[in-house]
């Protein structure tokens, strides 16, 4: 009698799920093979679905999903095949990638799928399989204004501490997300909770994230980032001052001052050095927040979702007063933020108090300008994966020589056939945009830990001289005949990955 | 015992399409009119899709019989699958098996029959219930290699008599007696269309040495084929035996095209692709072949 298997196995992505979401299911799946007196020795009685298959070695049950190897009842995912239609009508070219390849864990087997194909005339080889990172996490670019969170802030989904606040880069924000401290150094359900989370936002679904301290966000792969229940439209065109800096000669003439307000930098046209240098007057303006050099303010409000990323609804609440031995009844002055989403159009009163006019079709146009030269505010996901342990063993039997190679520039690195960059320095750490990746590249295991695509593409004799597996290298058509594959068209924006090179740091 | 037995799951996928998957049913579903008809007639068709599944493998054994011993079946999609192989099972081999994926799909289109849902599909791996009213039709592309073009490309419009198209082949995920690439029959229901493509892709055969056959009963376990030979490879075959082979398939989708069984097939095999359309519908354009791989359409 068969002893009590228990087996764990990747998420399941349904093999016909191309362009879903979600995982089929929701995290590892754990199959018990019964201990069944029914069951024949040879066989595995799979209890996946209500048909309960009894599966011989070797053989898949009634979906195809699963199977029985040596022994063991398996999730059997496709192949995700790339191709390229060529110009010149040959038949169309086609690379192995890594997504439901499969894994070797703990790798001192060959990888599953080492592909020989020609290009150019060269024997190329590709080591496909799918590796498991326990180091790994995701950067994610978040682009807004609005004040998302102080830096270190925990990040949290699902009441879990997924990740951190990071720094703020020109009109992003930045998080890290995952990573090994939050996989398995904190408690049971952080780590599960993490890695279905990491899985999600690699497979470009929108996952929700609520920052301690700040705001709760929905991001999602190339989508715009929603904070706070309000999607997010447009990049700032810059800081205060440097809108000022942008647009200070087409304001010339037609107002008397402009105060572009900005979370960060506020700026006041006749202060600032771009006014100057247009011989504008001083207005008399006296802003509130700290004055940093002329015309250009820290600290105006407290940062929030209002103007500017500040949290003011209101845009004269930063003005503290007006100079009666400067400004005049009369005075016309603009506000607007940095991305032109709001502005107002102000003339003082014989009181010297701000009054809302009309704003002029030519003030107008260059707020609209503003906004027209704003890009669209995206969430940007860049997976970040150390490669340089025993996932090299599957490739050669000398690890360190495939990271020598890989820095020799000798071995092309792709993740589902996408470009990736390699970190500088020792080990082979990946940085991979995953809206390049194809659909549901990444899945998950129970340690937990995160499973991705990686391919290493070389010459051939580049492979043999860096000890590889040789006897492993099947043919293309060999991988071509399997009845389980998924053939995807290669995205254009992707170098072809066989023959380019990695980009190295 | 039942840890990690997972229950139907779903997902919506591009275009307002939905996949809804149990063990080996995978489906695609896609309905359109008005929002609030196509909401409710996808959610019904979810309420009932949770109960297919289970209701079938309790009558497995059954439907796994060949036809022609009249299994008595006491559910709707079994009673379907019974229904749809009948006329076949006086003449051929043929078990209810046979009709298994355009049952479920037809069972579960009903759920669309409701005002304000202009068409709907449900394509049951490959065999494919339709909902059509009115003046709206479905147009409906024929691949048989994966990712490549399309050997044929059809209509069908709410007049025709033909709510279900199916397809069988020995490169499908079911077992094919014969070599077709392809054979995609149009039938009142997508349960006649599937037993009844499967009975013509069994039929389109000849004898070339390279073809591989193996007995079903060794590559799967549980199979209503038994020892029967089913198809593994075809190599590259030599024209006379594509003709041959396209013909022994024509003849027989005819004979039940003749007798009212199927409205149309298409059969393919390495390129060359032959159809069996209405002798009064000739006009119709709703079956274009593509120029075949050689250049000279058979």
């Amino acid at each position: 009698m068969k002893e009590d298997l228990t087996e764990h196995t990747r998420v399941d992505h349904g093999s016909d799920n191309i362009d879903a979401g979600m995982p089929l299911t929701s995290g590892p799946t754990i199959l018990k093979s019964a201990a069944s007196p029914r069951v024949a020795t040879n066989k595995v009685l799979c209890q996946a679905c209500p048909v309960l298959c009894q599966i011989t070695v070797g053989r898949t049950g009634a979906c195809d999903r699963w199977g029985n190897i040596d022994g063991v009842l398996t999730r059997l995912d496709p192949i995700v095949l790339a191709r390229r239609q060529l110009a010149n009508g040959d038949d169309p070219a086609v690379f192995v990638t890594g997504v439901g390849a499969g894994t070797t864990y703990p790798d001192y087997k060959p990888a599953p799928f080492i592909v020989a194909s020609q290009h150019e005339g060269v024997d190329m080889v590709t080591v496909v399989t799918e590796g498991i990172f326990s180091y790994c996490s995701f950067k994610v670019k978040i682009d807004t204004d609005r004040f998302l969170g102080p830096e270190q802030a925990n990040v949290r989904h699902g009441g879990e501490i997924v990740g951190h606040v990071t720094t703020a880069e020109y009109g992003s924000q930045m998080l890290s997300v995952g990573g090994v401290h939050h996989l398995t150094g904190g408690s049971r359900k952080e780590g599960r909770v993490t890695c279905e989370l990491m899985a999600a936002l690699g497979n470009k679904q929108a996952v929700e994230l609520s920052i301690e301290g700040g705001a709760n966000l929905i991001v999602q792969a190339g989508q715009p980032p929603v904070v706070n229940g309000l999607p997010e439209s447009r990049m700032r065109v810059g800081c205060g001052s440097a809108t000022i800096g942008i647009f200070a000669q087409q304001w010339f003439g037609l107002v008397d001052d402009v105060v572009v307000v900005d979370d960060h930098i506020t700026g006041v046209l006749s202060e600032h050095q771009a006014g100057r240098c247009l011989g504008m007057i001083p207005s008399g303006i006296e802003l509130r927040g700290r004055r940093s050099t002329p015309g250009r303010y820290f600290k105006v409000a407290n940062p929030g979702t209002g103007w500017g990323g500040t949290d003011i609804d209101d845009p004269l609440s930063i003005i503290q007063g007006f100079d009666n031995s400067v400004s005049w009844p009369g005075l016309r002055f603009l506000m607007v933020s940095t991305t032109g989403e709001h502005s107002a159009y102000f003339v003082l009163d014989e009181a010297l108090r701000p009054q809302v006019a009309q704003m002029p079709p030519a003030v107008r146009q260059v707020v609209e300008r503003i906004a027209e030269n704003c890009e669209p505010a995206l969430s940007t996901v860049l997976f970040v994966g150390g490669a340089g342990g025993s996932l090299r063993a599957g490739v050669t039997e000398s690890p360190v020589r495939l990271t020598q190679s890989i820095k020799d520039a000798l071995v092309n690195v792709t993740c589902g056939g996408a470009p990736v960059y390699i970190w500088p320095g020792g080990g082979i750490t990946v940085m991979v945009d995953v809206s390049r990746m194809p659909a549901n590249s990444f899945g998950t295991v129970p340690t937990p830990a995160i499973v991705a695509p990686i391919e290493f593409t070389m010459r051939l004799t580049d492979y043999a001289s860096l000890g590889g597996h040789l006897e492993s290298v099947v043919p293309l058509s060999e991988v071509l005949a399997r009845p389980l594959k998924r053939v995807i068209q290669q995205d254009l924006v992707n170098p072809w990955p066989i023959g380019g090179k990695a980009l190295l740091g | 015992m039942s840890a990690g037995r997972s229950g139907p799951v779903r997902a919506r996928l591009a275009a307002g399409r939905w996949h809804f998957q149990h063990g080996p049913i995978d489906l695609i579903l896609h309905a359109e009119g008005e929002l609030d008809a196509v909401d409710r007639s996808i959610a019904q068709c979810w309420d009932r899709f949770q109960t297919v599944l289970p209701a079938l493998v309790t009558e497995l054994a059954r439907l796994r019989q060949p036809a022609h011993e009249h299994p008595a079946v006491e559910g709707p999609v079994a009673t379907r699958m019974v229904q749809a192989c009948a006329p076949f099972a006086a003449e051929r081999f043929i078990t209810p098996m046979a009709a298994v994926a355009g049952a479920v799909a037809d069972e579960l289109i009903e759920n669309f029959w409701q005002a304000g849902v202009t068409r709907a599909f449900i394509n049951n791996g490959g065999d494919i219930a339709l909902h059509l009213t009115s003046d709206e039709k479905y147009r409906v592309g024929i691949c048989s290699e994966f990712g490549a073009t399309l050997d044929s490309i059809f209509a069908v419009g709410a007049e025709m008599p033909v709510r279900g198209v199916a397809t069988s082949g020995w490169r499908g995920r079911s077992f094919s007696l014969g070599i077709a690439d392809s054979v995609t029959v149009l039938a009142s229901s997508a349960a006649s269309a599937d037993a009844a493509a499967t009975m013509i892709a069994n039929t389109v055969n000849c004898d070339f040495a390279g073809i591989i056959r193996v007995p079903a009963e060794q590559l799967k376990d549980d199979t209503d084929l038994g020892s029967r030979l089913v198809t593994v490879d075809v190599p590259p075959l030599p024209p006379a035996s594509i003709a041959s082979a396209l013909q022994r398939g024509c003849a027989e989708a005819e004979y039940w095209r003749g007798r009212g069984i199927i409205y149309a097939a298409a059969l393919s095999l390495q390129g060359e692709v032959e159809v069996v359309i209405p002798k009064t519908d000739a006009s119709a354009p709703w079956v274009m072949p593509r120029v075949s791989r050689n250049g000279a359409r058979a």
